[in-house]
């Protein structure tokens, strides 16, 4: 089975050798049969690569110890769910799981890419199909998951401890769908620039594949975001890390893509610019890839030390990277400009938008490499960190979340800002009020909590306005309000769902910075503390025994106010033997959307345990917003017009321009 | 509390985040004024543990974070300032030590970047607006004026 996988594995980069000469020169020579043989192929290929996956994966939830990799990363006590998911919580494994979402993405446009220009749709598949291949062959020369070992150890070493949960198996493989559906979106923008044509009907081809990247990725960044705060014990929900800002980057340059497409799409203006951010949004995705990968980033010169893999992932880079930014540079002059606007209206915002954007964008990106590129010209080392990050983006952010409400109201062409704000008069006063009530009633010291909590509802209200103008709220009647809403685009609904997503994360991030209360403390067993109005009795620490580890579980009281006990809080310190790792595992009380957040420290002598215990106002919201901007690109993606087949029989019934069609 | 995108870097990081296994600051080093333990508090968060991967001092749990919380708070109840702390503690562990680095003419790039960018792009958006939209008002040739006066006057 194993010898299958990886036999596979070589079919599928032979196979994807062959999808992008084919169709290539097919598309160049205008040879219908050659053009033809890309879809077929890319199915295929993704079929080998699930076959050569599924392989891996059956070594792991067998536990079949031969193979080195599963030897490295698994245990036969682990339970089984821990076993399929540690397919993936290693290098080789998680790059096979790439290759799969990416090979994956390839055989969807095959399969929905009928009503694809033969020649758009050749070129794309060939694009996809020589990442695919550079990424194959990376696997194979350098991170070969099949290698066996000989003879066959009895016991593996167990995955690490830390990744011994259910976020492993959601996180990754959502991060990745959107990592690398962002390919898709790459691969279009370089066959339009080997054509040398693009038009709106592009624009609406690489819309859905956008938006179900960008969907994908924000809830990959909302769950891993959700992971760390519960499993690393110390309650931060961000932390500018370069592990993090690898797939925020690909994040923000998605959202910015997401934008300037619809102006694309509707107004068949920002063509150039559009395909250029596609580029740099796989770019930044394969950037990214890099950083982490490489080990680049744990230092240059560990990186010089063993650079294998690391230089591997550069060449990728530099090629495709470099390829594609050499062709636009070349092919980008004979696309031709699209429609006027004034800067009032609604092309304006979305222009204002990636402005800032594309800037936030540049500021992460400057701020996670600059520390490599000083240590590489120099001998100093310099660290950047959260507080660069919190001065420089932060006031990026400020003013595009300001404007955010302004351009879903924005007519095109030309729209009527005094019009849009008189619109906007109840959001305002409604985030006017949360400033008063804040400052009032909350905390007067804090002017960021109060104008924090202001923007955040702002974002809420203005998101509720759109939805209330559009249905004509306030200027017909009721029932006639109700018909427009129901008849209202699902991409409507979409754009205030997302931005009304981020109004909610705002909050969740307000509410968590500024109100958030901590106490550390050690204590006894039958003590209690007390904690922004809750009152927890510590009931002491509890032996108990998992299946490959063993744990101190302390255990404690929510107390009501009558003294009762009204919930139970646990929170642990694991210990792993196979690895001899501890971990500690938060105890959390969601209430409304805030939670108290407890973890154990270490033992005193005297029988005391140390207690880390914070109150985290409105703190679900954070992710809660990342689900609500998921739940709108899921929306939009229903609308009529990107639907699939829906453009084609209007097309047929009323003979209209036949670049209509869709994906 | 990084999220972690790539597990490569995340079980790495984890591991040295979980090497102590306990909780950051402990209740022995917190200073009895509130004033003074909140300055140091904010402190502690500029500061970089300098063998972890990206962890403020505030955060690690290693041996060098707890001395190095224990020597800002020692500096400050001898009656430092923030900036006299922060300066002190440079000139015992370099710049290295700062998450957020010095304004200064090698770190011009590095905070330059942003702004530049801001105003560049944002001058360029104007100027491309303004050249496009003179440009389309100038659209029209003489022999398209005559045409349209001429339709325009067909009544």
């Amino acid at each position: 089975m194993v010898e299958t996988g990886h036999f596979a594995l070589v079919l599928a980069f032979a196979l994807s050798l062959v999808q992008t000469l084919v169709p290539m020169f097919g598309a160049h020579m205008n040879n219908q049969k050659m053009m033809a043989v890309g879809g077929p192929v890319a199915v295929t290929g993704f079929t080998l690569t699930a076959l050569s996956f599924a392989a891996l994966a059956i070594a792991y939830a067998t536990s079949d110890f031969s193979v080195a990799n599963v030897w490295d990363n698994s245990h036969s006590l682990q339970p089984l769910i821990y076993k399929i998911t540690g397919t993936w919580g290693n290098h080789e494994g998680s790059m096979l799981l790439w290759v799969l979402i990416l090979t994956f993405f390839g055989a969807l446009v095959a399969a929905f890419g009928r009503n694809l220009p033969a020649a758009l749709r050749a070129n794309v598949l060939a694009v996809q199909g020589a990442i695919g291949a550079t990424f194959f062959l990376f696997i194979l020369a350098t991170s070969n998951p099949f290698a066996r070992l000989n003879p066959a150890p009895i016991e593996g070493r167990d995955l690490n401890p830390i990744l011994q949960d259910l976020g492993l198996a959601i996180h990754p493989p959502l991060l990745y769908l959107g990592y690398v559906g962002f390919s898709i979106c790459f691969s279009f923008s370089v066959a339009a620039l080997i054509e040398g044509r693009i038009d709106a009907s592009w624009a609406r081809w690489v819309r859905p594949w956008t938006l179900v990247a960008w969907m994908f990725l924000t809830g990959g960044i909302a769950m891993g975001s959700y992971w760390a705060y519960y499993e690393l014990g110390w309650g931060g929900f961000w932390f500018w890390d370069p592990v993090e800002n690898a797939s925020f980057m690909p994040w923000l340059g998605g959202t910015a893509l997401l934008h300037s497409a619809i102006v694309m799409e509707k107004r068949s203006a920002l063509k150039i610019w559009t395909l250029l951010l596609a580029i740099l949004t796989f770019s930044l995705s394969l950037l990214g890839t890099f950083l982490v990968r490489s080990g680049v980033l744990t230092s240059v010169h560990a990186f010089a030390t063993d650079p294998t893999r690391g230089v591997f992932i550069l060449c990728i880079l530099t090629l495709f990277i470099g390829g594609s930014l050499a062709l636009f540079a070349l092919r980008a002059s004979r696309l031709t400009a699209g429609g006027l606007f004034h800067p009032i209206s609604r092309e304006g915002a979305l222009v204002l938008n990636n402005l800032f954007l594309t800037t936030a964008t540049a500021t992460v990106l400057i701020g996670t490499l600059y520390p490599l590129a000083v240590e590489a010209v120099s001998a100093d080392k310099i660290s950047v960190g959260a507080p660069f990050f919190n001065l420089t983006f932060g006031p990026l952010m400020v003013p595009l979340l300001v404007v955010v409400p302004f351009g879903p109201l924005l007519a095109w062409k030309r729209g009527d800002i005094f019009a849009v704000a008189q619109r906007l008069m109840a959001a305002f006063a409604a985030a006017l009020l949360a400033v008063l009530v804040t400052a009032l009633f909350i905390d007067g010291a804090s002017v960021f909590a109060a104008l924090g909590v202001g923007l955040a509802f702002w974002l809420i209200c203005g998101a509720l306005t759109d939805i209330a103008v559009k249905s004509g709220f306030g200027t017909v009647a009721p029932g006639v309000m109700l018909r427009r809403f129901a008849g209202l685009p699902r991409s409507v609904f979409g754009t205030a769902l997302a931005h009304l997503g981020l109004g909610l994360t705002t909050l969740g991030i307000v509410g968590t910075l500024c109100f958030g209360t901590e106490k550390i403390l050690s204590m006894h067993a039958g003590e209690t503390v007390q904690l922004s109005g809750h009152m927890l009795r510590f009931e002491g620490l509890y032996p108990a025994q998992g299946p490959n580890y063993s744990e101190d579980r302390g255990r404690f009281a929510l107390l009501g106010a009558d003294g009762s006990t009204t919930a139970v809080i646990t929170s642990a310190k694991r210990s792993y033997p196979v690895r001899q790792m501890t971990t500690t595992e938060s105890g959390i009380k969601t209430i409304g959307f805030s939670q108290l957040y407890l973890s154990l420290g270490d033992e005193g002598t005297d029988g005391s345990v140390v207690v880390r215990l914070w109150w985290k106002p409105l703190v679900t919201l954070i992710w809660g917003g990342g689900l609500v901007m998921m739940a709108g690109a899921a929306m939009s993606l229903m609308d009529r017009r990107l639907r699939v087949g829906a453009p084609s029989r209007r097309r047929k019934s009323a003979g209209a321009v036949p670049s209509a069609s869709l994906l | 509390m990084t999220a972690r995108f790539s597990l490569a870097s995340l079980v790495l990081l984890l591991t040295l985040l979980f090497a102590g296994a306990a909780l950051a600051v402990k209740p022995d080093e917190v200073l009895a004024d509130p004033a003074l333990e909140a300055r140091a508090r904010t402190l502690s968060e500029q500061l970089r543990c300098m063998v972890c991967q990206n962890q403020s001092i505030d955060e690690s749990d290693a041996d060098l974070a707890r001395d190095l919380r224990v020597l800002v708070r020692q500096r400050l109840v001898a009656g430092d300032t923030d900036r006299q702390v922060i300066d002190y503690i440079v000139s015992r562990y370099g710049e290295f030590v700062l998450l957020k680095p010095r304004f200064s003419l090698r770190n011009a790039l590095l905070w330059g970047t942003p702004v530049f960018l801001l105003f560049a792009g944002g001058i360029f958006i104007v100027l491309t607006a303004r050249s496009r939209r003179s440009t389309a008002t100038n659209a029209l040739t003489a022999e398209e004026q005559a045409e349209l006066d001429t339709i325009l006057h067909r009544d």
